[in-house]
């Protein structure tokens, strides 16, 4: 569906290794800060990014996440400064994809339409809604396909055979399994139980499947990568925000450095991962 | 917006949804569970096994029927209408809240699950759950927003006694809203033995509806005693409205009867101008939360914005979203009172009747203090007096301060 997600999995393919998707929360600690991390995720070794759209109620995420939304509130961002700074990131990288995640009712209160226009013209490739199953598509999945946008669904451990078709029925971009059934941020599982039902989805979808949930170090990265199409991470990188902010809670010389360290470590785990899972 | 429907008793739709309110905003490790306890829910209330057990433990256990009380001092006082107590606060625990969760607990022992979480605000839907968690055995876990935990010590203590495990939320504004969030991130990470009992007709479906069907008790029972004491049906009915439980269990069985009118209370906090309320539907606007969409408390941004009230149970920013469907059709019209309207409406009914209310049917006695006067004589109103205020005594007496 989006060109630029196609176009980055074909590419990995190519090299033959999974990707690394990077996931911050917009506005986190400021929009300023927030912005530089994003332009620099990619040369760090980000394949795609998944950036968070702040709320104030976030039910399915775990501390990290949590506190990072409250982080970018406190800091004044809102969805149009979000859309904003995707434009901004477009303005130098036509490459990366970028994938809006977060919950349903900031996109409700934009305005369906209004936000499918904007997002498109901002350069956003997909979206993960969290509160949005399929059986709610009609809400924003189905126009959002007709717009053009990737909507990108999450498959868990409580996704059974039966269920599976359902999930992936309107599904584009890519499949994004959450590895454990909890909030953002908890343990990862052992590799063999990923392998497991990554097998499972495939047998269901030619789409990629992106894994996350719990991925903290390079050698995580690198476990899920030999079982995966991508790895996702996130709570890692907003938690390595946090550690450099000063007591105020504002952000230090150290923050995008701290960060993108981080990605950069993630990214060879990834790459130095030899791929096991069935194609 | 759409026609009204022949009947309005008929909700909601087989995707949950009541108008554009409702449906099912969760995220996906939850949807299967969702759909498996609307299937056994289907299959429960259509057993006479369970109806049976169900009406014997509402006799034995939670004290029903509650009394249909004509209040006749506050009725001589307001110089009005007719005045009707429904003594909800009479029930085992204190409140409506154990017709919901004795309901919901029998389905999860039918459901083979183990453990029980709930959240909760006041404390009475947190006391109700570690009453019959207690009372069949069943291990008990409850979110209260820390808070809620520091006004209400005596529910929490009670929670403790009865075995149940507190657990404070120190997120967000540390009230109800966060405590439910919390119950759902347990939910979803403890899918395989939990069974969530929500206490209000909030959440995704099949929540609203199931729990304004176990809470249905109240109006049916009025609707009984009303014939048995004046040969006719009520005038007028009176709840407080947080999440709506007990409003819509009395309203929901005399909806179609289009001459009784319905007010629900909200609470107005410092003011509804002061913008520190919790009046969804006044100050609201329809948004989605909690797995469902329905008239909630934000900002221009779609960021929910923290409930204030005196009272833990009314201090939520949304409400159960069949109530917004009845707003919107204008069955139901929403009113709302303000703390300090609450607190001497508090004192009312205590110095006449000698009931203490607890803070949150204060609400709705503050506003019949506004309404029965401009009614007949004849005319039959009634209050659900939902809980009782034994809760709130250290809460009321902080705010008259010396004045008590």
């Amino acid at each position: 569906m989006s060109a630029r997600i196609d176009a980055r999995f074909k590419a990995l393919a190519g090299e033959g290794r999974a990707g690394l998707v990077t996931f911050i929360t917009s506005g986190d600690p400021d929009y300023e800060t927030s912005l530089a991390l994003l332009k620099a995720l990619p040369k760090a070794g980000a394949d795609l990014i998944e950036l968070g759209v702040p709320f104030t109620d976030p039910m399915a995420d775990g501390p990290a996440i949590q506190a990072s939304s409250q982080r970018a509130l406190k800091g004044g961002q809102t969805l149009k400064k979000t859309l904003a700074m995707v434009r901004a990131f477009r303005a130098g990288d036509n490459a990366t994809p970028i994938v809006l995640m977060g919950y349903y009712n900031p996109i409700y209160i934009y305005g369906v339409e209004r936000f499918l226009k904007d997002a498109n013209a901002a350069g956003v490739d997909g979206l993960i809604v969290v509160d949005l199953p399929p059986e709610e598509d009609e809400e924003l999945c189905l126009p959002a396909l007709k717009a053009g946008i990737a909507f990108i669904r999450l498959a868990t451990p409580t996704t059974d055979d039966h269920r599976l078709p359902a999930v992936l029925a309107n599904t584009s971009g890519f499949v994004y399994y959450v590895s454990v059934t909890g909030i953002t941020g908890s343990a990862i599982p052992d590799t063999s139980r990923v392998i497991a039902a990554v097998t499972r989805i495939k047998r269901h979808t030619k789409l990629p499947v992106a894994v996350g949930f719990g991925v903290k170090s390079a050698s995580d990265a690198r476990a899920i990568a030999t079982a995966s199409d991508a790895v996702v991470v996130g709570s890692a990188l907003v938690e390595a925000v946090r550690q450099t902010l000063d007591k105020d809670g504002r952000t230090s010389a150290k923050t995008v450095k701290a960060v993108t360290d981080l990605v950069a470590s993630l990214a060879e785990g990834v790459r130095s991962a030899r791929r096991v899972a069935a194609e | 917006m759409t026609a009204r429907p022949n009947s309005l008793r008929l909700g909601p739709d087989a995707h949950g949804h009541f108008g554009i309110y409702g449906g099912r905003f969760v995220a996906e490790t939850l949807m299967p569970l969702v759909l498996e306890l609307e299937r056994a829910y289907a299959e429960a209330r259509n057993d006479p096994a369970f109806k049976a057990e169900m009406e014997s433990y509402q006799k034995h256990y939670v004290g029903r029927p509650s009394p249909l009380y004509f209040a006749k001092r506050l009725t001589d006082h307001l110089q009005g209408a007719k005045i009707y107590l429904k003594r909800e606060e009479l029930n085992h625990t204190g409140s409506h809240k154990l017709n919901n969760v004795l309901g919901q607990i029998m389905l999860a022992r039918r459901m083979g699950k183990k453990r029980i979480i709930a959240e909760t605000g006041a404390g009475m839907h947190g006391v109700a759950t570690a009453t019959m968690c207690a009372n069949f055995g069943l291990d008990c876990v409850v979110y209260m927003g820390a808070v809620d935990v520091e006004r209400q010590k005596a529910n929490v203590f009670r929670m403790k006694l009865l075995g149940a495990e507190v657990r404070p939320v120190n997120s967000g504004s540390k009230t109800l809203k966060d405590a439910m969030n919390e119950a759902l991130r347990d939910w979803v990470t403890n899918v395989d033995n939990t069974f969530y009992c929500i206490g209000t007709v909030a959440g995704p479906h099949p929540y609203p509806a199931m729990v304004r069907d176990f809470q249905s008790v109240i109006g049916k029972e009025t609707r009984e005693q009303m014939n048995a004491a004046e040969g006719r049906l009520p005038d007028s009915l009176v709840a407080c409205i947080g999440g709506g439980s007990n409003a819509m269990g009395l309203f929901h069985p005399f909806l179609d009867e289009p001459s009784i009118e319905m007010y629900g209370v909200e609470a107005a906090g410092h003011g509804l101008s002061s913008g520190l309320h919790a009046a969804s539907i006044a100050g609201g606007r329809p948004g989605v939360l909690h797995g469902n969409r329905t008239y909630l408390l934000m900002d221009d941004d779609g960021q929910i914005k923290d409930a204030h009230s005196i009272s833990a149970g009314l201090d939520y920013p949304g409400i159960g979203p069949e109530h917004s469907w009845l707003h919107d059709m204008k069955r139901v019209q929403f009113l709302s009172a303000t703390d300090d309207e609450a607190l001497k409406a508090f004192q009312l009914l205590s110095t006449l009747e000698g009931i203490i209310p607890a803070l949150e049917p204060a609400h709705a006695i503050a506003k019949v203090v506004d309404l029965a006067p401009k009614k007949p004589k004849d005319h039959l109103m009634v209050i659900n007096l939902s809980g009782r205020g034994d809760k709130d005594v250290y809460t009321v007496a902080e705010h008259l301060g010396g004045k008590l």
